[in-house]
């Protein structure tokens, strides 16, 4: 395990765990719980396999009262909690911590109702992203938010990142496809945030859960829009000589007042490690690769076809090639799917980062990359989700190599450095987990992140759910809640008064 | 009594610093547009957001605007309608409805009231599109969340427990939203005489189509005589907004003209008569009545949301009309609010929340504005208002009934009996 360093283990809860594991044997009976080294290892670490921890105890819930009994029993005994959905986080939201018990929700996976006339889908949290979407495809709707992983990642896992995908640009974000959730707080209380109708009575708690990583209650239900499936879908296939001929080739599209369904970009290392690996027949001399791709009823998506080709054009395009079947639209996507274990395939190890940019910032980034790049001793591919501005720079490393873990990490946290110098953030889906936790500071003051704390006080005031998560320090909620205002010390402001 | 008129961020965080030291409780104002809607207030001085104003950043290109809380959103639309951009969540006007003068507030009030429009299925809220704030907390702190980029998941989104919180969590100094291209061009296809179950029945068709229909309204009978000045007549008409690119629209309503071809007769109104329609079903011009009858905003599953009103119907007077593909309901009544007959029929089909966006002071100080929580949500509601503003000086008791306000509400009581 590298550089992080995580919260202290209880020696309490540690010298407790016979008696907690039986504990949980009770509100958790037959072969929910698991406790021995061996079976216990297939939870150590999540998508983010630099770091390993055993938990001190896994715990399988099936029922809302299970999970709602097992949580006021740790809190009531000052015993922490990390959730976990299908283990796909790539930044570490559901590594294991050695006294905490880890709740795994894989085993609340049904799909609970699928309401057509209003078009949702209510689901247990371990039903994966796609099990939605296959739920309903043969009526001819689909479940927008598609991140890479949707094969596998659950629909909870989903909640807590706030996922996105290729296509949220134009459907959006978790955020904007979630109406309702069913959740435990720490303290065991049940309580439901939204459901089939639009907005909250009061205060929007479902916004703020949605993308809070693990830390201020375990879902248990979930409710999601679902759409009818777009009635054609057709790629281009563009190649530039420079990425900012492809940037200004974005910016011009949006400009024209075009919102394309998915909008990817690949720099020339990831063009070559897509293409020797899948075949997709990507122009090799190029610098930036673009795949655009319109959905919506075949007149719409002809006509757009159209006014995109011309502008590629006139940025310079050295290669325009549009989908003439959906066979070859899968072919232009083939490659950048499979950019990871292409890139995998010419490095040892690669090491995944997910900055996003102002768009127009790309040339800048991309060179500033380079210069790092040099200076690091290590490579870089580039897949970009290119329409949000979504970066996600491949580092190479070989972690057998003495050090160069230690220098890919580095190397990433100097590219996130210079996402937040251009105006942009740590990450764009991918969450703050362990991985990105200790930059916060780079994008939040003290005031800033004691604020984010100060909501996780409100769901959790004992910092047991997911600690050592999000904030580089857990400040204690009584601490966080003092005030240092003291009467007629404030100067009276100097400000217009009537 | 005294008003604070801040010009500058900095100024704001002064004002709050000195109010909290003096524990004086504060009104947070924009324009005021909305100032009727919420518990009555009695705070002892008010900041007025006006003169905080002015766009700081707008990149067409990279789809972010950000502005100056108190910018106002009219000087905002017109900026994007001018780059063919657009809020594509359509953030509605509360004037018309209220009897002020149409077309004020501002863009700190369009997040803190978490405005929408026809398009908010498709589109979202304010809510949704809400990218970073500034802001200072009821703790004299200046905070921000978010960014200026449109996908960002770092940190917790506070961004979003602004929209919707009605000033009672912090001031927000500066918002960023998301903007999007306007549509190239719009139709609405109109069904007349469609009762409330069958009109219901086909929006969902509709909606449910690969049509892209980004707005579904039904405006039974009376209703559709009140908007576009009286044009429509008064038979019931039900409202499939289709927006795009020319050949897409026309291919589209084709589309929907055979689905729905026996629904009813069909009717179409394009371009600037059908922006005004649309903007006639936001702003609630059916109930732009000049008067202070009780007008309830009530979300509920789109399906279910008009056996509500046939139950409710069967034990109090009351004019409806649906928009949301039904599951956003207008309803004007005739006498007193019923609240809480009202909040039981909700319930019973589907679930939802009422919101009393209009009545006399009296009966917003008796009746709760908003949807009462269950225990356990309504505690933590109560302990993210209080460690944003744990000594409750920011507008407070204007959502929740607040030990403070006690005296108000019974006093009301009283006058109502």
């Amino acid at each position: 395990m590298s550089g992080i360093s995580m919260p202290k283990p209880d020696a309490a809860t540690l010298a407790r765990r016979a008696e907690i594991v039986a504990d949980m044997r009770i509100i958790v009976p037959g072969e929910g719980v698991v406790d021995t080294v061996n079976e216990m290892r297939a939870f150590e670490s999540d998508g983010l396999t630099a770091y390993r921890q055993l938990p001190l105890v896994v715990v399988l819930p099936e029922t809302v009262a299970q999970v709602s009994r097992l949580l006021k029993y740790c809190n009531d005994r000052n015993i922490r909690v990390v959730p976990r959905g299908s283990g796909t986080s790539l930044s570490g939201g559901a590594l294991p911590l050695e006294d905490a018990v880890l709740v795994v929700m894989s085993r609340f996976n049904r799909i609970i109702e699928i309401d057509y006339p209003n078009r949702t889908v209510t689901a247990q949290p371990g039903v994966t992203n796609l099990g939605i979407t296959h739920a309903v495809e043969q009526d001819g709707f689909y479940y927008a938010p598609d991140p890479s992983s949707q094969i596998a990642c659950s629909i909870g896992g989903n909640v807590a990142e706030n996922s996105g995908g290729v296509h949220c640009l134009k459907y959006g974000l978790t955020a904007n496809n979630v109406l309702g959730i069913e959740m435990v707080l720490m303290n065991g209380e049940v309580v439901r945030l939204g459901g089939k109708h639009l907005d909250a009575e009061g205060y929007d708690l479902l916004g703020v859960m949605i993308g809070s990583e693990g830390l201020l209650g375990v879902v248990t239900e979930v409710t999601v829009r679902i759409l009818k499936k777009p009635e054609t879908a057709r790629a281009l296939l563009i190649g530039f000589p420079t990425s900012e001929q492809g940037g200004q080739c974005v910016a011009d599209i949006i400009g024209t007042g075009i919102i394309p369904g998915g909008m990817e970009m690949m720099d020339r290392p990831a063009i070559h490690a897509a293409e020797d690996f899948v075949h997709a027949g990507y122009p090799l001399e190029c610098e930036a690769l673009l795949i655009v791709e319109l959905d919506g009823p075949a007149v719409e998506v002809d006509h757009l076809i159209g006014l995109v080709e011309a502008i590629a054009n006139r940025n310079g395009a050295t290669t325009c090639r549009v989908s003439q079947s959906e066979q070859e639209r899968l072919t232009f996507w083939a490659g950048r799917k499979a950019a990871f274990p292409a890139v995998g395939r010419i490095s040892p190890d690669y090491y995944c980062m997910d900055g996003t940019i102002p768009r127009k910032e790309l040339p800048r980034v991309l060179s500033g990359m380079r210069a790092l790049s040099e200076q690091y001793g290590l490579g870089v591919a580039n897949v970009f989700h290119a329409g949000d501005g979504n970066l996600h720079p491949l580092i190479l490393y070989d972690a057998n190599k003495p050090g160069e873990l230690e220098k890919a990490e580095a190397f990433g946290a100097d590219i996130l450095r210079l996402c937040v110098k251009v105006g942009g953030v740590l990450t764009g889906e991918h969450g703050v987990g362990v991985e990105k936790r200790d930059l916060m500071p780079e994008m939040f003051n003290d005031i800033d992140l004691d604020q984010q704390m100060r909501v996780k006080c409100a769901f959790d005031p004992n910092h047991l759910l997911n600690p050592g998560k999000v904030f580089p320090q857990l400040r204690r909620c009584a601490e966080l809640g003092r005030m240092h205002v003291h009467r007629g010390q404030v100067a009276f402001p100097d400000i217009p008064r009537f | 009594m005294s008003t604070v008129t801040p010009t500058t961020s900095d100024e704001v965080l002064a004002a709050v610093q000195w109010a909290l030291a003096e524990e004086a409780p504060l009104e947070i104002v924009g324009h005021g547009s909305k100032r009727g809607i919420g518990r009555p207030l009695q705070a002892e001085h008010t900041i007025d957001l006006s003169k905080l104003t002015g766009v700081t950043l707008y990149e067409p290109a990279e789809l972010v605007l950000s502005a100056r809380s108190g910018t106002p959103l009219a000087e905002i639309e017109k900026l994007l309608a001018d780059n063919d951009q657009r809020l594509d969540f359509e953030p509605m006007d509360y004037g018309p409805l209220l009897g002020e003068a149409p077309g004020r507030g501002t863009i700190g009030g369009t997040l803190a009231a978490n405005l929408a429009g026809p398009r908010r299925l498709k589109a979202g809220a304010a809510r949704d599109h809400i990218l970073g704030i500034h802001a200072v907390s009821g703790r004299g702190e200046a905070f921000k969340s978010g960014g200026r980029v449109v996908k960002n998941v770092t940190g917790y989104d506070l961004s979003k427990v602004m929209a919707g919180s009605w000033g009672t969590l912090a001031v927000t100094t500066d918002v960023t939203f998301k903007v999007l291209p306007a549509a190239e061009t719009e139709t609405t296809l109109i069904i007349r005489g469609l009762l409330d179950d069958n009109a219901t029945a086909a929006m969902s068709i509709a909606m449910g189509s690969s049509a892209e229909v980004s707005s579904a309204a039904h405006l039974p009978e009376r209703m559709a005589g009140r908007v576009l000045d009286g044009k429509l007549g008064g038979d019931p008409a039900t409202l499939l907004r289709v927006e795009g690119f020319g050949p897409s629209v026309a291919y589209r309503l084709g589309q929907l003209r055979q689905m729905l071809g026996n629904a009813g007769p069909l009717e179409e109104v394009a371009e600037e008569a059908s922006r005004t329609l649309w903007r006639d079903v936001r702003d609630v011009r059916p109930f732009s009545d000049g008067s202070d009858k009780p007008v309830w905003r009530i979300s509920m599953p789109p399906a279910n949301a008009h056996h509500m009103v046939l139950a409710l119907r069967m034990q109090a007077a009351a004019d409806a009309f649906y928009d949301w593909q039904g599951g956003l309901v207008w309803l004007r009544m005739e006498g007193e609010p019923e609240a809480e007959l009202l909040r039981a029929l909700i319930r019973k089909f589907g679930g939802g929340h009422a919101t009393l966006v209009r009545a006399a002071p009296a009966w917003r100080a008796a009746v709760p504005v908003f949807e009462p929580q269950p225990t356990a949500l309504a505690a933590l509601s109560a302990r993210i208002k209080a460690e944003f503003d744990p000594k409750a000086i920011l507008n407070p008791g204007r959502m929740v009934h607040s030990p403070d306000s006690a005296t108000l509400a019974s006093a009301a009581e009283g006058a109502m009996s």
